[in-house]
């Protein structure tokens, strides 16, 4: 058997694919109506029921890129991926719904950095607005580009044509039905997702012999690049050293760098996933709605890791033959999901799986499209270029603010097909700026003495301490420069995402030592009174309404965590 | 007011599950080889079908 090459469409395929074009369009036809005023567009109305905020909360982290990507990590690193799950995303949804959900509703901001605005002061949210801004435009065009090329392998279509219908069906969709026309079709992906891999999972797991016998079949896996048997199917036994595991991450690393600090600033900070729950159709929903996607994200390695974990071990059963293999030698991982497809799926199944991977890729570029519109035009455009223009003036811009973000991620598509080392150096920035945001917003909604210099200076005090961290340390076998170490090698890594979890450690902590001092040193600007609501000791708690257990938070999201604690001692 | 997004839902996997279905009734030998021997795409028809019908039917209902 040789490895895989090309996915050939039957028409069967080819139909299913021209229907859920045709429905996503029509969902943005069908929404038309509703969208009367700015806040239709941008938030919804806030009128979306929590199952649906919840699923698309999900489904908007859920691009293909993560798809591909936690495939390729399966088979790379084995079952330690999945604490990109449970260490790495559960616990801060968790803290999100039960800690700060209130103040992101209940305050009314529009937009995270509007949140900024009222915490702290203009410049804090210009800051965190417009890097927000240039960043998700600039994801939005990776995440088309990477479509497009995909496509081109694998199917043999035009590059060009492929950016050009998918970035036009995004487009027509957003500009017609605003956030609500993508938070629908984030759901509709979401099923597609389900209902595509669940069989692929399936079949391959039935192919390798089932779990048990995968287990044995990764043995050698492990072995053969020198580690200890089991590492390629436990999650915590290989953590105690750097050196015992492929990720060539510790413990603490793992818990504090991507546990704590980049998880944490992602989801509980980034406008992206946030402003799924801010559509949300009352403070009860808003706050369930990141528990709902809780649940089915943990149970969500079954279907994105697992496949790799299967691949590798059938890829060194076969000596080699089952995955392409890349430029340098190596298994190409990122074919992964493509070869599983064309292996196990016959025409009909391979439509419904293709267009779940299609699905993913626009439907991520829609999430960045919907939240760069909101935050320019009420972030930017409203606050610095056109103050106190009628509603609809707003709502106006946020459809050329749609179009012009489509133009710029085509665009940004185009750079990164022609210098790759752009794309690299502005997700480098991106890191920067990142790695301290959770920090500002911890003491900004904790500690009612944070004030606006603070969390300003803390923030970009952050981010140098990022670059210059970066410019410190280097990761073994890689040459100083754009990996790190441009300064003075002095901190060596075993892996780039050690590095790059330290990194984030470095950069929250020196944010919050920063902001905790400035804080100090300079004058409250806002008095106890400006700050009710936004700040937790000044905030009264939302009553306990009479609502059915599954419904209040607090318990849901301690039942949460109970599950997750027992998905890792039971893959420990 | 923005309309059920259980209809669009029910009806989408109502014609995949349709679909599936006539692929899986006209398989060929070797689609079934390609499967590991179980006809998987009229079963997994069958169960978008139901999805499908269950979203429309919970839409109906108020």
């Amino acid at each position: 058997m040789n490895p895989i090459s090309a996915i050939h469409l039957g028409l069967v395929d080819y139909g299913i694919l021209i229907v859920y074009f045709g429905f996503v369009l029509g969902i943005g036809f069908a929404l038309k109506r509703s969208m009367k005023g700015s806040g239709d567009f941008f938030l919804s109305g806030r009128s979306i029921p929590a199952w649906v905020t919840g699923l698309a909360f999900l489904s908007a982290n859920l691009g293909a890129q993560e798809v591909i990507g936690m495939a390729a990590s399966g088979a790379k690193y084995g079952l330690m991926t999945s604490h990109f799950y449970w260490v790495g995303a559960i616990p801060a949804m968790v803290f999100l719904a039960i800690f700060m959900m209130p103040f992101y509703y209940g305050s009314k901001a529009r937009s995270v950095p509007e949140y900024l605005k009222l915490r702290f002061d203009e410049k804090t949210r210009g800051f965190n607005a417009i890097s927000f801004a240039v960043m998700t435009i600039f994801s939005s065009g990776i995440s088309l580009h990477a479509l497009a090329k995909l496509l081109e392998t694998l199917v043999h279509w035009n590059y060009w044509t492929c950016i050009t219908v998918c970035a036009l069906i995004v487009l027509v969709y957003i500009f017609l039905g605003g956030l609500t026309s993508a938070i629908y079709n984030e759901v509709l992906q979401f099923f597609m997702i389900v209902m595509g891999f669940a069989p692929l999972v399936y079949l391959a797991l039935k192919d390798a012999g089932g779990w048990t016998v995968l287990k044995e079949k990764l043995i050698p896996v492990a072995t053969s690049q020198g580690y200890a048997a089991g590492t390629w199917s436990q999650s915590w036994a290989h953590l105690g050293n750097p050196v015992e595991n492929p990720m060539g991450v510790g413990w603490f690393g793992m818990v504090m760098g991507l546990g704590f600090v980049l998880s944490f600033g992602y989801w509980c900070t980034d406008f992206l996933v946030v402003q799924r729950a801010m559509a949300a159709d009352s403070m009860s929903a808003a706050r369930r709605t990141p528990l709902i996607a809780a649940i089915p994200k943990m149970l969500f390695p079954a279907l994105v890791i697992l496949p790799g974990m299967i691949a590798i071990a059938l890829h060194h059963q076969s000596g080699g033959m089952f995955l392409p293999t890349a430029a340098d030698g190596t298994p190409d991982y990122n074919m992964v999901i493509p070869t599983l497809l064309a292996k196990y799926l016959p025409t009909g199944l391979l439509g419904i799986g293709f267009t779940a991977l299609m699905a993913s890729f626009m439907s991520g570029m829609a999430g960045n499209v919907t939240a760069f519109n909101t935050v320019w035009t009420y972030d930017i455009y409203q606050s610095y270029f056109a103050p106190g223009k009628s509603d609809s003036h707003y709502l106006w811009m946020g459809r050329v603010a749609t179009v012009f973000g489509i133009l710029v991620s085509v665009g940004a598509a185009f750079l990164a097909s022609q210098f790759n080392n752009i794309m690299d150096m502005l997700q480098l920035v991106f890191g920067f700026v990142n790695a301290p945001l959770f920090a500002t917003f911890l003491l900004g909604m904790f500690w009612k003495r944070t004030t606006g210099h603070g969390a300003f200076f803390g923030l970009l005090g952050g981010t140098l301490g990022a670059m210059l961290f970066h410019g410190l340390a280097l990761a073994k076998g890689c040459l100083p420069g754009i990996k790190g170490g441009w300064l003075q090698p002095m901190f060596s890594f075993q892996s780039e995402m050690g590095q790059n979890f330290w990194m984030a450690i470095v950069a929250w902590s020196a944010c919050f030592g920063l902001t905790i001092v400035i804080s100090l040193l300079t004058r409250r600007t806002k008095t106890d009174e400006d700050l009710k609501g936004l700040v937790y000791s000044l905030t009264p708690r939302p009553k306990a309404e009479a609502e059915a257990w599954y419904q209040r938070p607090v318990l849901v999201g301690v039942l949460v965590m109970v599950a997750v604690v027992i998905l890792n001692l039971l893959f420990l | 007011m923005n309309f059920d997004l259980r209809i669009p839902l029910g009806l989408i996997f109502t014609i995949y599950g349709a679909i599936l279905i006539a692929a899986g009734l006209t398989s060929t030998p070797e689609m079934i080889r390609q499967t590991l021997g179980q006809n998987i795409t009229l079963t997994w028809g069958i169960v978008q079908l139901l999805f499908g019908l269950t979203m429309l039917l919970l839409s109906r209902k108020k």
